[in-house]
Formats: C-alpha cells, structure tokens, sequence
C-alpha cells in the first residue's frame, strides 16, 4: 500500500529525520494560508499523488511570493498528473503540500527495501541523487552502493557509518547521517514497509541533512497489526474497480482487452490470459475469485468484470481444489440471472465436483457456451467476443 | 520411493481444530496420509476426528513420532508455528496459509538458517497447495483425485494451474511422481531449485516439470541449476506471458531485479539453459509427453 509525501515525512521526522517546515492543503485558500505561516520567501508547492516523477510531469512547483503560491494551488488541484510511472490516465491531485523552500548543496539518494532473493532488507545510496535510480543503475551502476542487513540483528553502527562515507557524509555530518540511516531503517521494519525511499536526500548550504522527498510502501498482509498505516490509505489514488475488487476479497486488475475474465488462482489466471492472446483475443482484466468462492462472491466478482463496459465476451475458468464446480455452477447461474448480462459467457470447469457443476450449467437452460479445455475456452471465448463484435458491426 | 512424504510419513497437523484444519485433515486422511494428531494450543489432551491433540508441537514429535507437519494457522500467528515445528525436530513442514507477513517470513528463514543445513527442517510455503506423492500421501489442499502416479516431478508457484498440468497429464496417461507447490509470496521456504535438487536425486522421477510465472529470479537460477547439476531433462511454463509490466515494487525495486523479470524473458533465459518450453498452458502435458518420450 502506498502513502503520500506528506504522510512518509511525518512518520520520518517520529523517526528522527529532519525535514522541511510544511503543511497540508486540500483548497487554494489553505495552500495561501500554509505559505503565510512557513517563514522565509521561497515555498515549493507539491502535488500529493502516489508517483513518482512528479516534477517532470508539472507537479511541483517553486513559488516565490503568495500569489505564485495561489496560482501553483489553482493549477494543481483537482487535476489529473500524468507521469510515466502513472500510465496514460494519471491521477487525481486533491491535496498539495507547501514546504519551505531548501537551499540544495548536494542531492543523495537513499533507499531500504526487502530483497526477495536474499531475503533480507537491503540498503541502497548513491551520492548521485536526485534523478531516477533506474536510470542511474542503467548508466553509472559504480555509483551504488548496496548493503544487506541481517535481519536477526539488524542495521549496524558500522554498516551506517559504511553507507554515510560512500554518501560523503563524513566529519561534522556522520553522526547526524548515522542516526537519519538508522532512523529509516527503524521506520521501515517498525511499520511493516517494503519500501522507503528518500530521493532525493539533502545537504543545504547551510549543512545540514534534510529528506526532500520520501516515499513509503508498506506490506498489505502486515495491515490488520498496523491500523494507523491503514488509515492512510487514499482511495482517490487507486483504481475504483480495484477498491471494490479488494473489499469484495477479490484480486482485479483492469487491462485494456475486451475479454473479461474470472479464473480461481493468479498462476492459472496468468495462464489463461495468455492462452486468451494466443488466440487472438485481449484480456479485459486479470481476476482471482480465491478459493472457497461463494455464490455471492461469485456474483461480486462477475459485476466487477461487467462493470467495464468495453468487456464484448466473458470467460470464466475454475480447476476447483478447496473449490467445489457444483458451488461455482451455482454462482454463475445465480449472476446470470441476477444482471442482466449483455454479452455471451464462456464456462470452464474442472477438478473437483465437476460433473455436478456441468449438470447445473446444463440445466439451467442459460445461453452458456461450455468447454472442457483450457484451449477450448480461449479459443471460443474470443470466437464469441468475434461474433458480438460483428453483430454490432 | 518419490520426495518428501510417502504412504508412511506421521503427519501432524498444526491449527488442527480450525474449521479449515479440520476438512482438509479430513481429506488428507481419507486420501491415505498418516495424519498422526493435531496441535491446537490450549486443546492438549482432547481427540479431534479420533486423534491425539497436543499443546505443542514437540509433544506430537515425542509422543507420537510427528515428521510432517501442515500449517493452517491463521496469518498472524503462522510464522509462530513454522518456527515451532522447526525447534521441535520436524523433517518437513508445509505452510497454507495465505497472507503472512513478509519480514515474519523473513524472520522465518532467518530462524531456520541457525539449524545446520543437515538437521534444518525443510519449509515449502507459504500460501501454496501443499504437496503431494499420488497413491500414497497428500500434504496439502489439492483435490487428490487429479493426480495418477508416475514418474513425472512437478514444481509450481500457483495452485490451480498446478492442477491444470496434472490433469493434462492425467488424461495422457502420465503420472507424478511427487507435485510440490511452493506458494506465491515474495519469501517462501522452498525455491523452484531446492526442490529440483530433491526431484534429481528421487530414482523415481524420470523428467521434472517446473511452472514458473513473472516476477523474481527464481525460475532463471533454477535453470541455472538444472543445466550444471541435473541429469533429468527439465521442461518448464512461465505464466504471464502478456500480462503488462504494471504492479512493480517500488524504485528501489528495479535495481536489485535488474536481470529480466518478464516472462518473454525468463523463457529466453531458459531456453539458452536447453530447459524444453512449453508454448502454451494448453500444451504443458504434450510437451512432457514428447520428452519423455525420447527417454
């Protein structure tokens, strides 16, 4: 789960890290009124939406008297930021954060994230920072430094020091570096986040250490021991469809394919969707029903996929494990009849129950296309989805 | 003699008295597993479903000889309970459960790599269907009756599609020698070469099947490790094909994952390793089939 700017940056400074003087805004008015109490005669006026490459994209902007402060606010909100880590739809600015503006001497990058491979978290920083980490690793890869953290005993004095010298923070500057590194770290495993990242971290000219930017993730499944993280939670930064799917116990992610898809498990969704292309179709969205999929759920999950008007064919396949093909059967007939569904349904099923759950299909006396195959299925899923097409002409 | 678990493994079952402890220890029983007993803290001394339950997991060992234990517990205390089975001796330890904590997990394997590498209990999981010798024990989820018994080993990250590959193979009248699911999270117990390391050495697996999917480095070191260390052609899937780039980790993520993540390729990668790929998810039991039959 992703936070903002804002929101990282108070839980940095509990954690020790300095950062600018700055307040939140959700109306011009109050953007003004920030700038009015943040003292100096420089102000950044930051667009809080979960991306990165804000700036490129327009999203922050340095202002230098409140009437510059009012412009930037009117610009910003109630916007939609396209970046290139957001896609071509970008997202919904409702709030702005106005920062004292920072005199920059040097910019550094600094990140902590858990390394599937090595299972551990890893520490990253380089002295070049301020641009995309991506591109430096790509063009400079030297000038990264990456160190792993033993999880039974944690980050070291030493691996702190280590990381601080290769940032050059030496001399009046490392004991301050030593305990924002160890702050970052504690914050990090503290609140179950898989990733923290400040890019870039500043020296001022008037030498001191400041977080210009921060970033957190933190692990969906560590939530329910972590509900003031929970509550950050901005739904106007997520896909709608994907809000419902989550409090619905469903796994969706929108695509922009016109075959809806409902497959039980994300490896045999994956697969489905590809057997799907190599027939020639486009998926409309990737969709895990989970196990144990009741006949409500089972509805929720088909309304979700009809819920994308541009869906022409829809495919549901189900190899019931803890699942039972007579409980799904159930699900898609109860569905059916409940919306009133607009385009043609193609049923797979197979594993356990199965000659039950076909019976139930067969008997409901529902236009429904069967198959036996996953091969079949794809192949005549993008056949109908052919056929509406056409029919519309 | 196939890998992990056979007809004479002594099965526990941790989160025995659950709802879902209870069905799936029902099927494991009915399916031939020894299940020897259950663990529910607090319920020692009782019988549940006409076995022993326990309070901890070193009486199940002691008291009835436990080797394999499943894990049902639910996600906030599942990382507990590995960590249990492992302090009390258990061989091989399955964990279902889905939603663990990642740095729990992390803490996990942290705790397992104090044992040395000989007395250090194997984890497959978590959230993944268990694993399964056909005929004679299953320690998971799956529905049993898919699988024939053969001399095929499958590794897989998901579940369904797993069942998918049996199925196919079932109906070409090709068994499994032993399936293991090693779940879905970003840190399980068991990666794709771990358990390739066991299907090499198991006399009955004569070809192993691997299902891969996006995301990780995971299928490319075991293709690594097939091409130096296995004697047994490997054919393999990888699921995701065309699913988008989207949904990556943060910045900091693409840095340490720079080698390729994708699919396309991940299957580019392996058929440099010489693994046989298979074209479509339709065509994972034929492509087994034509490797075997050119043993």
């Amino acid at each position: 789960m992703d936070i903002h700017e804002y929101q990282a940056k108070e839980i940095l400074a509990e954690y020790g890290i300095k950062i600018a003087e700055g307040g939140l805004a959700y109306t011009v008015e109050e953007a003004v009124q920030r700038s009015r109490e943040i003292d100096g005669n420089v102000w950044v006026v930051k667009a809080q939406i979960h991306s990165g490459a804000r700036g490129k994209a327009g999203g922050i902007k340095v202002c230098k008297t409140n009437d510059e402060v009012e412009a930037a606010a009117e610009a910003l909100l109630g916007k939609k930021l396209v970046t290139h880590q957001t896609g071509p739809a970008g997202k919904m600015c409702s709030r702005l954060y106005v920062e004292a503006g920072t005199d920059i001497a040097r910019e550094l990058y600094l990140s902590f994230m858990i390394d599937r491979s090595h299972e551990r978290v890893i520490m990253v920083g380089s002295a070049q920072g301020g641009m995309e980490i991506e591109h430096l690793a790509a063009t400079n890869p030297k000038a990264i430094v990456k160190i792993y953290i033993e999880p039974a005993v944690g980050l070291q004095d030493f691996q702190a020091r280590t990381m601080a010298f290769a940032l050059g923070l030496g001399e009046d500057l490392l004991n301050h570096a030593v305990k924002t590194i160890k702050g970052c770290y504690r914050a990090l495993r503290d609140l179950d986040a898989n990733v923290l990242e400040i890019n870039p971290l500043v020296v001022t000219k008037s030498n001191e250490l400041i977080a210009l930017d921060a970033k957190m993730s933190f692990d969906e499944n560590a939530l329910f021991r972590r509900h003031r993280i929970a509550e950050l939670r901005d739904k106007t930064q997520i896909d709608l469809r994907e809000v419902a799917a989550a409090e619905a116990g469903l796994s969706y992610v929108g695509l922009d394919g016109d075959i809806g898809c409902m497959i039980n498990g994300a490896g045999l969704a994956m697969a489905t969707m590809d057997m799907i292309k190599l027939a020639g179709g486009e998926p409309a969205n990737f969709l895990d029903v989970g196990g144990g999929a009741s006949a409500e759920r089972t509805e929720k999950a088909f309304r979700l996929v009809l819920a994308d008007t541009g869906v022409k064919a829809m495919l549901v396949n189900i190899f019931a494990g803890i699942n039972r093909c007579d409980w799904i059967a159930e699900g898609v007939v109860q569905a059916v009849k409940n919306i009133d569904m607009q385009v043609p349904l193609v049923v797979r099923l197979s594993g356990t129950n199965v000659e039950e759950g076909r019976k139930i299909i067969a008997d409901s006396g529902l236009p429904i296309i069967t198959a036996e195959t996953l091969a079949e299925a794809a192949e005549r899923v993008v056949q109908a989805r052919n056929e509406m097409v056409a029919g519309q002409g | 003699m196939a890998i992990l678990i056979n007809e004479n493994t002594r099965i526990i079952v941790q989160g025995f008295t659950g709802r879902i402890g209870t069905f799936h220890a029902q099927e494991m029983i009915e399916y031939g597993s020894k299940v020897v007993g259950g663990v529910t803290p607090g319920k020692g001394g009782q019988t549940h479903l006409g076995l022993p339950v326990f309070n901890t997991v070193r009486e199940a060992v002691e008291q009835v000889g436990a080797e394999a234990s499943i894990v049902f517990v639910p996600p906030a205390f599942a990382a507990d309970s590995i960590m249990e089975a492992a302090d009390a001796g258990i061989k091989y330890c399955v964990s279902i459960t889905d939603g663990i904590p990642t740095q729990d997990m992390m803490t996990v394997k942290s705790f397992l790599r104090r044992f040395p590498k000989e007395q250090r209990m194997m984890l497959t999981g978590p959230n993944c269907s268990g694993t399964i010798s056909p005929e004679r024990a299953m320690l998971g989820i799956m529905p049993g009756h898919i699988y024939k018994r053969g001399n095929v080993g499958i590794v897989g990250r998901s579940g369904t599609l797993g069942y998918e590959a049996a199925d196919q193979m079932r109906r070409l009248g090709i068994g499994i020698s032993t399936s293991i699911g090693i779940g879905g999270d970003p840190i399980i117990g068991s990666s794709h070469r771990d358990v390739l390391e066991k299907l090499e050495q198991d006399s009955e697996t004569k070809v192993a099947l691997m299902i891969g999917e996006i995301g990780g480095p995971q299928e490319v070191e075991a293709g690594i490790f097939a091409k130096e260390n296995m004697s047994k052609p490997l054919v393999a899937y990888i699921a995701g094909l065309t699913a988008p780039p989207g949904r990556r980790m943060g910045h900091a993520g693409a840095i340490i994952s720079s080698a390729g993540e994708s699919a396309a390729e991940k299957v580019e990668r392996l058929k440099e390793l010489n693994v046989t790929i298979c074209p479509t998810p339709s065509l994972m039991g034929q492509t087994v089939a034509s490797v075997l039959a050119k043993l």
